[in-house]
C-alpha cells in the first residue's frame, strides 16, 4: 500500500504484482483517472489527504479484504497533490485463486477507498475551484458489504 | 491541550490546517460548541454538522464521542477518495 505524490505507471505495477503471485489464478485491477468536469475546463485536480490516517485506514481495508476473500495479495496505490486531466490517481489490484473473489475484493476496496479513506478532491478551473461533493450513491454502496 | 486538525473546505473556512486548543470539553460536540462560540469563522465551518465527519486519533467516530485521552481531533467533509 502506498500513498504518494509522485506519478506511477499502473501497467508496470500490475505486471510486477502479477509476476509475484505463486498461488493465484486470478488478478483483477482497477485504475482511477482524472476526468474533466461535465462542463469542461478542468485545469487540474488537487487531492488533499490526512497523512497517517490515510495509511492506517487503507491498511485496515486491505486487511479486511484479504481475510474476507482469502486473497493471495492486494495492492493499493493512491496519489495526492495536483494532478492533470488524464493522470492516474490511484489503482487497486487483487489476487485470488478464483476470479469471483478477486473481483469482489477489488470492488469492496474501491467502495471503501471512495468513502472511508481520508482524501478530498478539489476541481480547479480557470473560472474558479470547487470541492467535489461526496455522492449519496457512494455512501450507499458500502451497504452491500 | 489537544491538536485540532481541519481538512478541505473546513480548513479553508477556519483559515488554518491545525492548532493546539486548551479545552475542558468532554465530547466532540462540546469542543465544537466551544470553537463555534469563539469566532464567526468557526461558526461558518461548523454550521451544519451533518455535512461533517470527525476522527479522534485518526479513527472515524461521531460527535457524541468522549474526548478523554484524545491527542488529536480532526474535522473534515465526507471523503472523496478513489
Amino acid at each position: 500500500m502506498r500513498v504518494q505524490e509522485a506519478a506511477f505507471d499502473p501497467g508496470a505495477e500490475l505486471n510486477r504484482f502479477s509476476a509475484a503471485q505463486q498461488n493465484a489464478g486470478a488478478v483483477v485491477s482497477f485504475s482511477g483517472i482524472v476526468r474533466d468536469r461535465p462542463e469542461g475546463g478542468l485545469l487540474h485536480m488537487e487531492i488533499e489527504h490526512y497523512p497517517g490516517m490515510t495509511q492506517s485506514a487503507i491498511a485496515g481495508m486491505v486487511e479486511t479484504a484479504v481475510a474476507r476473500w482469502s486473497l493471495a495479495d492486494a495492492l493499493v496505490i493512491h496519489r495526492h497533490g495536483a494532478l492533470k486531466r488524464g493522470e492516474v490517481i490511484m489503482m487497486v489490484a487483487t489476487a485470488a485463486r478464483h476470479r469471483a473473489d478477486a473481483f469482489a475484493a477489488a470492488e469492496f476496496l474501491m467502495d471503501y477507498l471512495k468513502s472511508r479513506a481520508p482524501f478530498w478532491k478539489k476541481e480547479v478551473g480557470a473560472d474558479g475551484a470547487a470541492w467535489v461533493a461526496a455522492r449519496d450513491e457512494d455512501e450507499a454502496a458500502l451497504g452491500r458489504w | 491541550m489537544i491538536d485540532v486538525l481541519y481538512f478541505a473546505w473546513v480548513r479553508e473556512r477556519i483559515g488554518l490546517p491545525r492548532e493546539r486548543v486548551e479545552t475542558g470539553a468532554e465530547t466532540v460536540a462540546d469542543l465544537v460548541a466551544e470553537l463555534t462560540a469563539r469566532e464567526e469563522r468557526y461558526a461558518a465551518a461548523f454550521q451544519d454538522l451533518s455535512a461533517l465527519r470527525v476522527a479522534i486519533d485518526q479513527e472515524l467516530t461521531d460527535f457524541s464521542a468522549p474526548l478523554a485521552g484524545a491527542r488529536e481531533v480532526a474535522f473534515f467533509p465526507p471523503m472523496t477518495g478513489g
